[in-house]
């Protein structure tokens, strides 16, 4: 690997240790400044819990920022990371809540924007929700708990000194699972968008043990956030813990537990899986920000306890926090990397080619998207967002949404079926001879587009067809993916600039 | 391992309680003996007091000692150090109170006898209340305000049965000497009540602390 590399990389890892500095008041600032948990002690539970969580669930919400943005060159990805770590530093020091999750939204959309590159809105709708979901769902969830812990645990006549034995071992153990899921949420937040720039090979470990390429960037991640925990935890507990969040140890386990709860939610596939397969409501999958979910826990209990002793002054603040961090965020990575594309002359974005062919104007047309006016693009190929952008801008007052449709199917992806791959697929997914044996049928056949690829392989074929069963729907979509990564060809020099 | 040691210092302060509560006993049973002129019994009885105080000492250095080396309940902790604290103070008050009579021999006019057996038992009353306040406390905080009024109801009765000694005392021919003296050892019993009150106006502040 490149030495230049680990110069990229780092503004991640930094972005990763100011992570673990703020947030670990999140998990274990309750119980540290009430003296229940010593810190050192509780640093090292949350640092091993971080990293645990980093690497085994941090898959699932990091899809969702790979949607909202596909940062492919690793100087974009810098300029982003350090872009977002510098505004959730200045809004430490500002002392406003800071939340890495939607200050790393707005240093995605500042690159899209920067780069031309359409913003997926059903990826952000589902981000924006959750940033008001959380901390509602938060908040009452942290009531009902504070509300049944009042009417069970007082009444069960525990002696004072037991109570504090088992609200010790709760603190800790609710403590380690928010660490988990700190891990699995925040994960994609620091390291997210190395994702998409290659940067290590998976590891093999003798036959048995593979260790993919983004295992070890989130376990890099993972090792950054215990580092911010372990190295400046203690001082950000001491000062926002005492400040802002002064509570009881009982109060601070039902934060701690209701903050989890939330967490869980919207980071468990296995939830996820669960709730489908009982035909109940989902909850997505997206990156959400502790600290909100924390203070929309300490605001459910609050009002559980006494709804006049709420801050309101404090509640405005975290309101301009939540408008203030990703538009600093924004406006940051967006000057970062014109510094970096014009002063330093690095790539921010690796160039993506995009061709308008007869089927992307009939897939348009299917959705009812104005064509007439690009037929004259057909067969051009565009090497550079920007000018494709400006070209379809040109033509006809596209709105966002219909541009991310024409990008993302006008987008050359190459695809090339091999029969002999088709004995490679994963075992887990349980595919079946018969679509084993339709995409045998196929072998030889290429494609340059990925409606085209879709196209060929699923349509007219029952098997593949979403239905109403969301559980079936999830795992065709997941086959449908292995599926392209399977045949997916790399699209290097197959293109000519316009 | 963690529990066991937690339990250990559940039955620590559980003991302490208890030697509180057999040196109310102990007290009264000594008030007596004194009221009877059975002076070795007395001399027994302030014998064993001082025992239990010297043991209730050690024990409570003991408790203070593994609640701050163990950082057991912060939140509580000064509450409840000082709950045990201003409780031993009674019972050092209870000690004190035997030994002047040891030492001072005072005179108690046989009409004053069952005055000063009431004045004993009510503020005794006083202690084992405040005690069980404190055991309620730990336990079981909703009874802890039956036990508190309690308290303010006997200090209230042993304040009635002092005047009315003091009344009485302070309408004889005795030289003033006498009636100061008297009246000297009718304020230290009724210190007993007065201090007991005290404890547990801590404890009504600390019992709304916990349930914050």
């Amino acid at each position: 690997m490149d030495i230049s590399v680990w110069f990229f990389i780092s503004s991640g890892l930094f972005l990763g240790w100011s992570l673990g500095a703020n947030h670990a008041v999140n998990v274990f600032g309750t119980a540290v400044v009430s003296k229940m948990v010593k810190f050192r002690t509780a640093a090292i539970i949350s640092g091993i819990f971080v990293i645990l969580g980093s690497v085994i669930s941090g898959a699932g919400t990091t899809k969702t920022l790979t949607d909202l943005g596909s940062i492919n060159a690793i100087a974009g990805s810098f300029s982003v990371a350090l872009a977002v770590g510098i505004s959730v530093t200045l809004m430490t020091r500002a002392k406003l809540p800071v939340s890495t999750s939607q200050a790393v939204i707005g240093g995605i959309i500042g690159w899209n924007i920067f780069t031309g590159s359409p913003t997926d809105y059903t990826s952000l709708t589902k981000i924006l929700f959750s940033w008001v979901a959380s901390p509602v769902i938060a908040a009452i969830f942290g009531f009902l708990i504070f509300k049944l812990m009042k009417k069970t645990v007082l009444k069960w006549k525990i002696h004072l000194l037991r109570l504090d034995n088992y609200t010790r071992i709760g603190l800790i153990v609710v403590g380690a699972l928010a660490s988990y899921s700190l891990g699995a949420n925040n994960i994609a937040n620091v390291m997210g968008m190395f994702v998409s720039a290659p940067l290590f090979k998976d590891m093999h470990i003798g036959n048995i043990i593979t260790i993919s390429s983004v295992h070890q960037l989130f376990l890099l991640g993972g090792i950054a956030i215990a580092i911010g925990i372990f190295t400046y935890g203690n001082n950000v507990m001491e000062t926002v813990g005492t400040d802002l969040y002064k509570i009881s140890p009982i109060t601070g386990f039902v934060v701690v537990l209701a903050e989890f709860i939330v967490l869980f939610l919207f980071t468990s596939q296995t939830l996820e899986a669960f709730l489908l397969k009982n035909n109940l409501p989902s909850f997505p999958l997206v990156p959400l920000s502790t600290t909100q979910a924390f203070i929309g826990a300490v605001i459910g209990v609050g009002i559980a306890k006494d709804p006049s002793s709420i801050n309101f002054k404090v509640l405005g603040k975290i309101a301009i926090g939540w408008g203030v961090a990703p538009l600093t965020a924004g406006l940051i990575t967006f000057i970062s990397l014109f510094f970096i594309q014009n002063v330093f002359e690095q790539k921010i974005i690796h160039p993506v080619p995009y061709e308008i062919t007869t089927s992307v104007i009939s897939k348009l047309n299917a959705e009812r998207i104005e064509t007439k006016q690009i037929n004259d693009l057909l067969g051009q190929r565009f090497l550079n967002n920007k000018n494709f952008l400006n070209e379809l801008k040109y033509r006809f007052d596209y709105d966002s949404k219909q541009i991310y449709s024409i990008f993302n199917y006008a987008l050359i992806d190459s695809f090339k079926i091999d029969s002999s791959l088709v004995n490679t697929l994963p075992e887990k997914y349980d595919f079946t001879e018969t679509e084993k044996n339709q995409l045998k049928k196929l072998h030889g056949k290429s494609f340059n587009h990925k409606i085209d690829f879709e196209d060929a392989v699923y349509s007219n074929l029952p098997m593949w067809s979403l239905s109403a069963d969301k559980l079936k729907d999830k795992a065709i979509l997941e086959k449908k993916i292995i599926i392209e990564e399977l045949f997916r060809v790399s699209i290097k020099n197959k293109s000519s600039s316009k | 391992m963690f529990l066991k040691k937690t339990r250990k210092l559940e039955t620590q302060i559980d003991e302490y309680l208890d030697l509180v509560i057999t040196g109310g006993l102990i007290f009264k049973l000594g008030i007596r003996c004194y009221l009877d002129n059975q002076i070795e019994a007395f001399e027994g009885h302030l014998k064993d007091l001082r025992k239990i105080e010297d043991s209730a000492d050690d024990l409570r250095r003991n408790i203070e000692i593994k609640l701050y080396s163990r950082t057991l309940i912060p939140e509580a902790r000064g509450d409840v150090l000082g709950l045990l604290e201003s409780c031993d103070k009674v019972l050092n008050i209870t000690e004190e109170t035997l030994l002047e009579f040891s030492v001072e021999i005072p005179n108690l006019l046989p009409e004053l006898k069952n005055d000063f057996n009431d004045i004993a038992e009510s503020s005794i009353a006083c202690l084992e209340n405040t005690v069980s306040g404190i055991r309620a406390y730990f336990k079981n905080v909703d009874a802890v305000r039956d036990y508190v009024t309690k308290v303010q109801f006997y200090k209230k009765e042993t304040n009635k049965i002092a005047e009315r000694i003091k009344r009485t005392v302070f309408r004889t021919d005795h030289d003033l000497s006498f009636k100061i003296h008297i009246r000297y050892f009718t304020f230290h019993i009724e210190r007993i009540a007065e201090e007991s009150e005290d404890v547990c106006d801590r404890l009504s502040i600390a019992i709304i602390k916990r349930l914050e």
